[in-house]
């Protein structure tokens, strides 16, 4: 039962050398990443510095009034600029909706992945199988599916009204309730997965261990099994949070468009807005804030997991 | 009811675990009866398989017997959890924790069990000076040798001053001169703790060296308990006598009993044979006598004064501080005998006819 000597550093920079030979195997992505991502990024940071023409698209004119609509309004008569903090609270919003949905899923995506994490070997990939469901029909189709379960004729309301609970139905749909049901739903699967991966990797002879040094189960959770599975928490949690935030299909449906989110905010400026500028420039400012919370995160989570 | 209440840290009563259920099931002990007493550094010697990790387990609390107890000075401990016992292991592969320092894998069962910051402080620097570790503290526990490592899940383990320190193969990643040198440095922490060492190995060796009592285990079931010598010299069945050190087996008839030895015929010569305790042999027995418990006399041809064994050397084996040297008996069979390369004894050579001299009470009869 003793384990194999671990391969000296020595060994596996060899691997790693003769695999660095395939300098072109990244190549494809690369081009793709180039061509689709890059390209039209550019094309986003120069419109959102132009001016809208009356029927959509831009004038070739440079502007930082997408900018400054960001967060100020002119004023119609007297032209001055007023402080407006609509599309701010929007943002707010939206970042508020991400970071619940982020908890939620972890608070709910834990347990889930020890548990599946602690299946028989043979049992684990079936379980994995049942974690990806839902990934096998339409994103669109599964909103919709939850509008019918929770709208006021739907299957809740249905069952508890059957059953005498209530007199009439509770409002769900359309409501910030409903926006968040439908984000955790969308995203858990992104937070077990990570999670699980993680956790499969734990050497369960550790929680042995600390349960043979008078450590509790609840003690062995925070001491042991959270601290060792950090990498799979900070990778769940980026997975959720990042397409939780710029989030538009979800919000769209589920929230009736009044209860608006920054995807569906940036959609309208392309859309009815007639104002690509403005679109624009609230992508980017979406991006930059992803970075900086991101940046914060991540500097934060390396720090908590040295101090274990 | 229970002997010496008061003289054995582990009392382990009439101890069956079973896995699974149904025609699946597998019994890895049927009631085992082990003492274990205070202050002892007691063994658990078998083959792989045999349960003695089984048995560890149980007494750490990561398995629950399915029927028996297990009593830590009187109190039965078999249904609590492994938090609850103060009994520490120290694990195989060492099972530290890689995201902690020396010094906090050490401090954590005391931090565990709620102590003072001082007190940790105090007793972790104690354990580090124990176990030779001082200047390795603040290490990551990635960043030490295997050797070290094994040191700090010692120190891990005693720091909170349990009552009984279970062992499960530390050794047994090591290799050899290093786990020469950690089997000196457990008698002497067993010796400087005072604490109740209970060691699992498969290694024949290492619990001969280092145990005050070795129970030998196969197959579920304790075969024997009892010292090295009692082990190694009055083994009581053939498992214990072929897995512990080399042996020869005689075919050999009963003619008479008493008290504690009995009058065996092997090959026509008569010999007295030690029994096992309680055990009246009658008809057909097995005989064993060790390879060094013989002597090897030239000629062999007068049978009356060399005990009336002898046969012809088929092989001769140099192993520097002794030869062994095997013996097709008269009559069918072999045998072998070890003897000390000392200066001045005869040699004798493959071909050669010899006698065999039993040494006095070296033969045992085994219960089988």
């Amino acid at each position: 039962m003793s384990a194999p000597p671990p391969a000296s550093p020595r060994e596996r920079q060899a691997d790693r050398s003769a695999a660095r030979r395939n300098r072109w195997l990244a190549g494809p992505a690369v081009t793709i990443v180039a061509l689709f991502g890059i390209v039209p990024l550019l094309i986003v940071l120069v419109y959102s510095f132009l001016a809208p023409a009356p029927y959509g698209g831009v004038q070739w004119k440079f502007s930082t009034d997408a900018y400054l609509n960001f967060l100020f309004q002119r004023d119609i008569f007297s032209d001055a600029l007023e402080f407006s903090p609509a599309f701010l609270l929007i943002y707010l919003r939206s970042f508020v909706f991400a970071v619940i949905t982020t908890l939620i899923c972890l608070a709910l995506g834990f347990p889930t992945a020890y548990f599946m994490a602690t299946r028989p070997p043979e049992q684990r990939n079936w379980w994995v199988l049942l974690i990806t469901i839902p990934f096998w029909s339409n994103l669109l189709v599964r909103t919709l599916a939850i509008m019918f379960i929770i709208r006021d004729e739907g299957l809740i309301n249905m069952a508890l009204m059957g059953l005498g609970l209530i007199d009439k139905p509770i409002t769900m749909l359309y409501t910030n309730f409903a926006i968040v049901l439908g984000l955790f739903y969308s995203f858990l699967p992104f937070m077990v997965l990570p999670l699980y991966s993680s956790l499969e990797k734990l050497d369960f002879r550790l929680v042995e261990a600390a349960h043979d040094l008078y450590a509790t189960r609840r003690q062995v959770l925070w001491r042991i099994v959270i601290p060792m599975s950090a990498p799979g928490i900070v990778a769940g949690c980026l997975l959720v949070f990042i397409p939780a935030l710029g989030a538009y299909v979800t919000p769209l449906i589920l929230g009736g468009g009044t209860h608006l989110m920054i995807g569906d905010l940036i959609a309208q400026q392309f859309g009815s807005g007639r104002n690509w500028p403005l679109g624009s420039a609230q992508a980017l400012i979406l991006m930059a804030a992803v970075l900086v919370a991101l940046w914060v995160y991540v500097r934060n989570a390396a720090k908590g997991g040295k101090h274990g | 009811m229970p002997e010496q209440p008061s003289g054995s840290a582990i009392a382990i009563r009439q101890v069956s675990k079973v896995f699974g259920s149904g025609s699946d099931a597998v019994t890895a002990l049927a009631q085992v009866d082990i003492d274990i007493r205070a202050n002892e550094f007691f063994t658990l010697l078998g083959p792989s398989g045999c349960g003695k990790t089984t048995l560890l387990r149980l007494i750490a609390g990561f398995d629950y017997p399915t029927t028996g107890e297990i009593r830590l000075y009187g109190d039965d401990i078999a249904q609590l959890p492994p938090y609850r016992r103060p009994i520490n292991t120290v694990f195989q592969n060492y099972a530290l924790f890689p995201h902690m320092t020396v010094a906090q894998n050490i401090g954590f069962g005391l931090e565990m069990l709620g102590r003072p910051k001082a007190e940790i402080a105090a007793r972790i620097d104690e354990m580090l000076r124990l176990v030779r570790m001082e200047e390795l503290k603040n290490r990551r526990t990635s960043q030490i040798s295997g050797g070290q490592q094994q040191r700090v899940a010692l120190a891990r383990a005693l720091a909170p001053q349990p009552k009984v320190l279970l062992l499960d193969e530390p050794l047994s990643a090591l290799d050899y001169k290093l786990r020469k040198e950690m089997q000196l440095e457990l008698k002497r922490l067993q010796h400087e703790t005072g604490i109740t060492f209970i060691f699992v190995t498969h290694d024949q060796e290492e619990a001969l060296t280092m145990s005050d009592r070795i129970a030998v285990m196969s197959k579920g079931r304790v075969l024997q308990i009892g010292t090295a010598h009692d082990i190694y010299d009055k083994p009581a069945e053939r498992f214990v006598a072929n897995f512990i050190g080399e042996t020869n087996f005689l075919d050999a008839e009963v003619t008479g009993v008493d008290a504690a030895t009995a009058t065996v015929r092997v090959k026509g010569t008569t010999l007295q044979a030690g029994l096992p305790e309680g055990f009246r042999p009658a008809g057909k027995a097995t005989v064993v006598i060790r390879p060094e418990h013989a002597e090897l006399e030239a000629g062999g041809a007068d049978r009356g004064t060399l005990g009336g064994l002898g046969g012809v050397i088929t092989n001769v084996v140099f192993f520097g501080t002794d030869t062994h040297y095997y013996i097709a008996l008269d009559g069918g069979g072999d045998f072998m005998v070890r003897r000390q390369n000392s200066r001045g004894t005869a040699a004798f050579a493959s071909g050669d006819r010899v006698g065999l001299r039993i040494d006095p009470g070296a033969a045992r009869v085994l219960r089988d």
